[in-house]
């Protein structure tokens, strides 16, 4: 390997921001051919180092090589052009414009006199989207397509340049699995034409199927860097948060109470229709299905955001309807919303208010906010979620995406809600913090709540549910007990193949 | 060895030469508003010495005060993601029915209804940029002329004049004084603090930053969006209402377009004070930095024997000033690459 010059290579790269110290001398380098892994907790430093390298932040001290020369990237078109791609951990596209503008944003193809050549650029981006087998062409506006799709659309970014290393910022964080194997493949060619790859990623799984090399930061600092093939799950584990973990299937359940939500025969237009089902207190009740299987409309209607065509809903028994947000949260529902950036938060406001902010009419000293009692919410759900920020001053659009995700969790089990439903809860968080939030949801379920978990994750799924709803194309196919599912006929429902009573 | 000590080098000059240009960039986009403050000021003072007299200070203030008033509420719009012009317009209209109504049923009842005609006119404008989500800039454009008819309407098209102006308490608002501070800057003062205390520490300026910063997440967190939109057109109507009486009050006569224009140094004043115009942030406290920069702005140009007229001009060349620093401090930089 010695003898295989490295196409980047970070030299003991510092960067502070207010209050942290985000990289505390990093250094590794990626080999031309090579998929390196880059882990670590949330907050470690994954994303700042990469965007060091993309030529979004200027490191305060190091170096960047790139074969024999010393680089400094002064923006992101610098580093384009350098051959250094970057696919980034949260979408940013312009949603107004097609998906060939955004692909070439700020290199459109030209014509004389400055105009764009629309037929050259549709041409190109069409040839792009074939190699990545989607389902929408140069001219659909992305703000029409699914979140995966849109994630697609960035990985087909890195595809129009003459790559030299390509960035995965989490890209599967919001793929399926068909998604999954077509972004597979794409990285496989990329590296047969000796791209030097970083992935970025908290699912182990993927890790060892497709990378080389694997470098674990641990609070900016630089761990340690293995050979995929010399080493397993545990001992990884281990460099990252320095303990095991649990990764069994759930087999425990607790005592339950009365059904706490029952739906009948609800449905919503062609989203999703004839859905039953009913959760009691103390039960944790999962949802698996494929992306766009109608379990986050499910949840959208029961927190008041969709109106349903049809069906009742049952709080404790009663039936209600459910107006609006405001609605739901006054009788006892949380949602923990799928888009953590569109949906969950204010990105522009500080750590504390937004996790305090449904309830900011319930937190009064007179007129007045009671902060006290509010810095005291948000300490107690730091501590718990054990979120990595200097203070609850901090803007949450400048944490770590992981520790995002849990402010939005921290905000919603705060309400103390009597349904917790949650969607994608885990969605770029690290492994040793998922497993705090699998615990803690069986902890909720423990003391009577009723919990709703949406996950496309099958893993998740297992292993925190006590019962799991299989969905296809916007029906329930089957609900399983946690003693009859097994992950094959878990699969062939959520397949719409409906033999598999008969098998 | 000369191999190492060379990039030794490059390393330390390209660090050099990309940090200090940054970092003048930033700072100059962050601080610019302040920095060019402070060289109007010298250089006014240098022009003309009177500038920094306790009377003229006192005099800008006064006069900045009706500007102020309509600022702090257009300060809530502009957080809660919208856009107010129709201010200047609205301040006419209530100058206008607060003097005829004084003659016709004293100013005692006058004042009130005054008040009630005028949140009609911010109820209106509420409903349809919060109920019917119309875009704020159309709704509130339209406004402006759609008043301005009202109120040419109302008057018949005359000048509004008080016939008794020596038997009347009414000029107190814009004339008289308290403790020797005039009553138009106490009324500033007051509004300011009332109105900064809400937006920075009740739950409804809560919810007023976070429909601005992002209106899906605010109805994710039951927030009412509709509704906290549409008192911010209520709280920048009471303003205007405010601002009308303290203009009557004190010509105690006025024309029907007193108002005329002065959206726009509303406007500027709130973006000087750092609001940004897609909403989520700003204060009240800076509202009232950028309303008193602009008042010197102005006053000190006066001062150097600028034209009454020319003052228009240069509101706009400060608004151009302060929105393209506003940009450039996200950017981190004055100069965009982009073509
Ligand atoms: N612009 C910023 N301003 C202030 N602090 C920042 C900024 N960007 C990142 N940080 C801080 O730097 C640290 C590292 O963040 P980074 O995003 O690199 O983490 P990460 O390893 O990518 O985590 P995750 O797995 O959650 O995505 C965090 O503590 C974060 O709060
Ligand atoms: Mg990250």
């Amino acid at each position: 390997m010695t003898d295989v010059k490295p196409v980047l290579r970070l030299e003991g790269i510092v960067k502070t921001f207010p209050g942290v110290r985000a990289l505390d001398g990093l250094s590794f380098d990626v080999l031309p051919g090579e998929v390196h892994a880059l882990m670590g907790e949330n907050g470690a430093g994954k994303s700042t180092s990469m965007k060091v390298l993309g030529g979004i932040y200027q490191p305060d001290e190091g170096a960047i090589i790139m074969g024999d020369e010393q680089v400094v990237m002064n923006g992101p078109l610098e580093a384009k052009a350098k051959g250094i791609v970057f696919i980034h951990q949260e979408l940013s596209l312009a949603e107004e414009l097609s998906v060939a503008e955004n692909i070439y944003l700020g290199e459109l193809p030209r014509k004389s006199f400055g105009r764009v050549d629309w037929a050259l650029l549709y041409e190109r981006t069409d040839a792009i989207l074939k190699k990545l087998k989607v389902g929408f062409n140069a001219r659909t506006r992305v703000g029409d397509l699914s979140i995966a799709n849109q994630q697609m659309v960035e990985i087909a970014r890195a595809l129009t340049v003459d790559a030299k290393a390509v960035i995965f910022d989490e890209p599967t964080a919001s793929l399926t699995d068909a998604e999954k194997v077509v972004l597979f493949d794409v990285i496989a060619d990329l590296q047969a034409e000796g791209v030097g790859i970083i992935y970025i990623s908290h699912r182990m799984e993927e890790i060892f199927k497709i990378t080389d090399r694997i470098t674990v930061l641990r609070d900016g600092q630089y761990v340690g860097t293995v050979e995929t093939k010399n080493t397993d799950e545990e001992r990884v584990t281990q460099m990252m948060i320095g303990r095991k973990l649990d990764l069994s299937r759930n087999v425990s359940h607790h005592e339950l109470g009365n059904v706490a939500l029952e739906v009948r025969g609800l449905s919503c237009g062609k989203l999703y229709s004839d859905v039953s089902f009913e959760v009691r207190r103390g039960e944790v009740l999962g949802f698996y299905g494929l992306v766009g299987a109608g379990r986050t409309e499910i949840a959208e209607t029961l927190f008041g955001l969709r109106e349903p065509s049809a069906g009742q809903i049952l709080l404790d028994g009663e039936e209600v309807r459910i107006s609006s947000p405001a609605d739901a949260i006054a009788r006892g529902i949380s949602l923990v919303p799928e888009d953590r950036k569109g949906q969950g938060l204010v990105l522009g406001m500080n750590c504390r208010d937004n996790m305090t902010l449904p309830q900011v009419d319930d937190l009064k000293a007179g007129p007045f906010m009671a902060e006290g009692a509010e810095v005291a919410i948000f300490d107690q759900y730091r501590d718990k979620l054990d979120i990595r920020t200097p203070g609850w001053k901090q803007r949450v659009g400048n944490l770590s995406g992981g520790n995002q995700q849990k402010i939005v969790i921290g905000k919603w089990l705060s309400m103390h809600p009597n349904v917790l439903i949650v969607d994608e809860p885990t969605r770029g968080i690290d492994v040793g913090s998922k497993s705090e939030i699998h615990k803690l949801l069986r902890g909720l379920a423990a003391q009577g709540y009723a919990v709703i978990v949406i996950s496309s994750e099958m893993p998740e799924v297992l292993h925190v549910s006590d019962r799991i709803v299989a969905m296809y194309s916007g029906r329930v196919m089957r609900t399983f007990t946690s003693e009859e599912v097994t992950e094959d006929n878990l699969i062939q429902a959520i397949s719409g193949l409906t033999d598999d009573r008969a098998a | 060895m000369s191999d190492v000590s060379q990039r030794e080098g490059a390393k330390r000059e390209g660090k050099m030469s990309s940090l200090s240009r940054q970092q003048i960039g930033t700072v100059l986009a962050k601080q610019g508003i302040l920095i060019a403050f402070v060289i109007f000021i010298v250089a006014f003072t240098i022009a003309n010495p009177k500038f920094l007299s306790p009377d003229n200070l006192l005099s800008v203030v006064r006069s900045s005060a009706i500007i102020g008033v309509m600022a702090l509420g257009v300060t809530f719009v502009v957080i809660s993601g919208n856009l107010d012009l129709s201010v200047g317009s609205m301040m006419s209209f209530s100058t206008i029915v607060v003097l005829d109504l004084h003659d016709k049923i004293g100013p005692l009842l006058a004042i009130p209804t005054m008040f009630a005609m005028t949140l009609c006119l911010g109820a209106v404008i509420g409903f349809l940029v919060g109920y019917l989500k119309l875009n704020s800039l159309i709704v509130t454009l339209g406004m402006l002329s759609a008043i301005h008819g009202l109120t040419l309407t109302y008057s018949g098209g005359k000048n509004m004049d008080i016939a008794d102006k020596e038997g009347t308490w009414f000029g107190f608002f814009g004339q008289g004084d308290i403790l020797g501070i005039p009553v138009p800057i106490l009324l500033f003062i007051a509004l300011a603090a009332g109105l900064g205390m809400t937006l920075s520490r009740t739950p409804f300026g809560r919810k007023v930053y976070a429909v601005g910063g992002n209106g899906t997440a605010a109805t994710f967190s039951g927030i009412p969006r509709a509704r906290t939109v549409f008192y911010c057109y209520l709280i920048s109507a009471a303003c205007v209402a405010t601002a009308g009486l303290i203009q009557a009050s004190r010509s105690l006569g006025s024309q029907n377009t007193v108002g005329q224009g002065l959206e726009l140094e509303v406007l500027a004043a709130v973006i000087l004070g750092g609001a940004s115009l897609l909403g989520g942030s700003g204060t009240i406290f800076k509202t009232v930095i950028g309303v008193l920069i602009l008042g010197f702005i102005q006053n000190g140009l006066l001062l150097m024997g600028l034209q009454f007229y020319a003052q228009f001009v240069v509101t706009w060349i400060i608004i151009i000033l302060a929105v393209w620093l506003d940009i450039a401090a996200k950017r981190g930089k004055l100069w965009s690459s982009f073509a």
